[in-house]
């Protein structure tokens, strides 16, 4: 292979990563206020359908976006009433979110599968070449040469990192995610915060579906997220709950996601639907790899999938 | 008003029935508000599903046929969340358990009609419990998380079942459509009143997961390890062992639902197969708080929602995801009201009548 192909592969990589990235970062802010989301495949869904319906129909990609945030946002508040309000089980409530949402975009969609978003709609995420940033040999074609979602999803994940380890409330929902009751009487306003944190999750993880549909792919298909949301939750493990370790996470994926389409034009001789089980083997390999060595730094949230419940601590 | 959340006392079991009743009839009313939202009226949309679910005897045989992958999944995944072992991968335990049944029906096609079918149960149980054991190895071994592990089987055993139907398995006779050839007679369950004979297999696995989580040592073993591993622990149990063994039986209970599907429904392997049974049947696993006998009411339930969706697709024009978003919706409900159960809200006045009950 030649340097040009190369670096060819690496960008589309970051480009396939993208959505996992928004996803990934939705599900670390979540799981940091110590709820378990298994709904991160559902509210992709949503966002992708509502942020498509809203594209489709109003050629406006800001207002998409923003509907796709909502949709996330409002798939994740159904979580957060549940298992925060109403301490339902976090496995099962988010399994319900995720068929909810596969429902939901299904029965949205029905009308727009096969249809194509307007030119006048994809000029907004026409490729910007950034200015210095763009300049690098081969790396500013890599990473600084694409859509602005593309940047916006590098910048939140450093302003998640920031946040989580550098201001008073990152470390206040760190302690919510660990010790609750220990947070609780500290005064933090712990279901403020799960509550907050569980919905701007959500909205991550909607716009996260939403680039799949509005800039990825850009047509409407049934199912357009094929499994994305639960790489995500993968991702949030590997990551080790580190909104830095995601970025790499996801645009790792991002590249095992596209290998083997990439592969094919290379004379390699296996099936592309070997290579297309590729991402979801290496996750089962990188968990397995995370599990057996433990240590306390990269250990999840101590409340992890625990209702707090003030009254029995 | 200031109100706080205090524990009630065990409820009896027709205060948890209303409760539960109530859930039901609000989960509709929220579809029946979500209907009307379509401009259409809800009532006539319900009662044209019912009709599509029982309305004749067709109807009724196809609801029991889609009842019946349900049941057998459901019980599955009973046994394995009774454990707290969220295997959400019985998706792709149906897909192996049907793969596995496919290569001796495509193989030894004209072998005498009863062994054959003997051979495809057990070849679907040992596809299916195959499937399940990967990731209870992992999470015996080191504490793997199982819920991404089982579900990315998934995905690996549909991607799999692709590549046979356009690859090696791709039927020559097909003319280039990749499908994988249709089983011989010898090879499809036979009928006993009207539907395959699957829903006695269903019947007989009721009875028998009712009587291993209820009578037998495993079975409680896997309900103390589900309450508490480390009171499995100081009972001497064998957590490994029992992590095992239960998913063995999970993922091979699944995988007989595949072989059912693949030998009665479709007579061949595809990569429809399962069609999402792996994750309805998680609801209903769940609705039926893991009791085998409800499970069978809660999946014919399930099974006319869908049988019925599908009449009313035709009738309204409505999307059958509109049967996912019901379900869900119930679920939501049933998942709520659990902390009606067990909790009720004290407001302030109540609570100075009853401050000696509620320190306590």
């Amino acid at each position: 292979m030649n340097t040009v192909l190369v670096i060819a592969f690496l960008k589309a990589a970051v480009i396939a990563g993208t959505p996992l990235l928004f996803a990934t970062l939705g599900e670390i802010m979540t799981e940091r206020a110590g709820n378990l989301n298994l709904g991160v495949e559902g509210m992709m869904l949503m966002g992708a359908v509502m942020g498509f319906q809203v594209g489709y129909s109003t050629s406006n990609p800001l207002l998409a976006l923003i509907a796709a945030a909502l949709a996330g946002g409002a798939g994740a508040l159904i979580f957060a009433f549940l298992t925060v309000s109403l301490r339902s089980n976090q496995v099962v409530s988010g399994l319900a979110l995720t068929i909810f949402g596969t429902g939901f975009a299904g029965f949205v969609g029905q009308g727009l599968v096969g249809l194509k978003l307007s030119e006048k709609f994809s000029a907004g995420f026409l490729k910007i070449k950034l200015p210095l940033l763009g300049d690098i040999p081969a790396l500013g074609e890599i990473f600084f040469n694409h859509d602005i979602l593309v940047y916006i999803g590098y910048l939140t994940a450093i302003i998640l990192g920031l946040y989580l380890y550098n201001t008073r409330n990152g470390l206040n929902l760190r302690a919510v995610g660990e010790n609750p009751a220990a947070a609780d009487a500290a005064s933090v306003r712990v279901t403020r915060y799960k509550y907050l944190h569980i919905l701007l999750g959500g909205a991550l993880c909607g716009i996260g579906g939403a680039y799949l549909s509005l800039v990825y792919v850009p047509v409407w298909q049934e199912n357009i997220t094929a499994g994305r949301g639960w790489i995500a939750v993968a991702l949030v493990i590997f990551s080790s709950w580190n909104p830095y370790k995601a970025v790499f996470g996801a645009f790792l994926f991002g590249g095992l996601d596209i290998i083997g389409f990439r592969l094919q034009g290379t004379g390699i001789v296996i099936s592309q639907y070997i290579f297309a089980m590729i991402p979801y083997l290496v996750t089962i390999i990188i968990l397995v790899v995370v599990s057996f060595k433990k240590d306390r730094k990269n250990a999840p949230p101590k409340s992890l999938g625990e209702p707090y419940f003030r009254e029995e601590r | 008003m200031q109100f706080r959340i205090v524990k009630k006392p065990e409820i009896s079991q027709k205060q948890y029935i209303m409760i539960l009743l109530t859930a039901i009839v609000l989960a509709l009313i929220t579809s029946g508000l979500f209907i009307l939202i379509l401009g259409l009226n809800p009532f006539y949309v319900y009662s044209a599903m019912i009709k599509g679910a029982f309305g004749s005897t067709y109807r009724l045989e196809q609801t029991v046929v889609k009842a019946i992958p349900l049941i057998i999944v459901s019980l599955g995944i009973a046994i394995a969340f009774k454990m707290k072992f969220w295997n959400i991968g019985a998706e792709g335990q149906i897909v192996v358990g049907a793969l596995f049944a496919s290569y001796i029906a495509l193989n030894y096609g004209e072998a005498p009609r009863a062994l054959l079918l003997v051979a495809m149960l057990g070849a679907g149980f040992l596809g299916g419990s195959l499937w399940g054991l990967i990731p209870a190895f992992f999470k015996a071994r080191w504490g793997t998380n199982e819920v991404i592990v089982t579900l990315m089987m998934n995905y690996i055993a549909l991607k799999w079942v692709t590549y046979l139907q356009y690859g090696p398995w791709k039927d020559s006779a097909s003319m280039g459509f990749p499908k994988i050839a249709n089983f011989t007679q010898n090879a499809i369950l036979p009928k006993l009143l009207g539907v395959h004979i699957g829903w006695v297999i269903a019947l007989i696995l009721t009875a028998f997961v009712f009587i291993f989580m209820n009578y037998s040592k495993k079975g409680f073993e896997i309900a103390v390890l589900g309450e508490s591993s480390n009171t499995a622990r100081y009972a001497g149990i064998n957590i490994s062992r029992t992590i095992l063994f239960s998913m063995l039986l999970s993922g091979g209970i699944a995988g007989l639902a595949g072989m059912i599907q693949a030998s009665a429904v479709s007579n061949t392997l595809s990569v429809e197969i399962s069609g999402g049974v792996g994750y309805t049947a998680i609801i209903t696993a769940w609705l039926a708080a893991l009791k085998p006998p409800w499970i069978i009411v809660v999946s014919v339930l399930f099974a006319a929602m869908v049988q019925g969706s599908s009449f009313v697709q035709t009738a309204f024009g409505i999307s059958a995801a509109s049967a996912l978003v019901i379900q869900a919706l119930i679920l939501f409900f049933v998942l709520g009201s659990d902390f009606f159960t067990k909790y009720k809200i004290a407001f302030s006045s109540e609570l100075l009548a009853h401050g000696k009950e509620t320190k306590k």
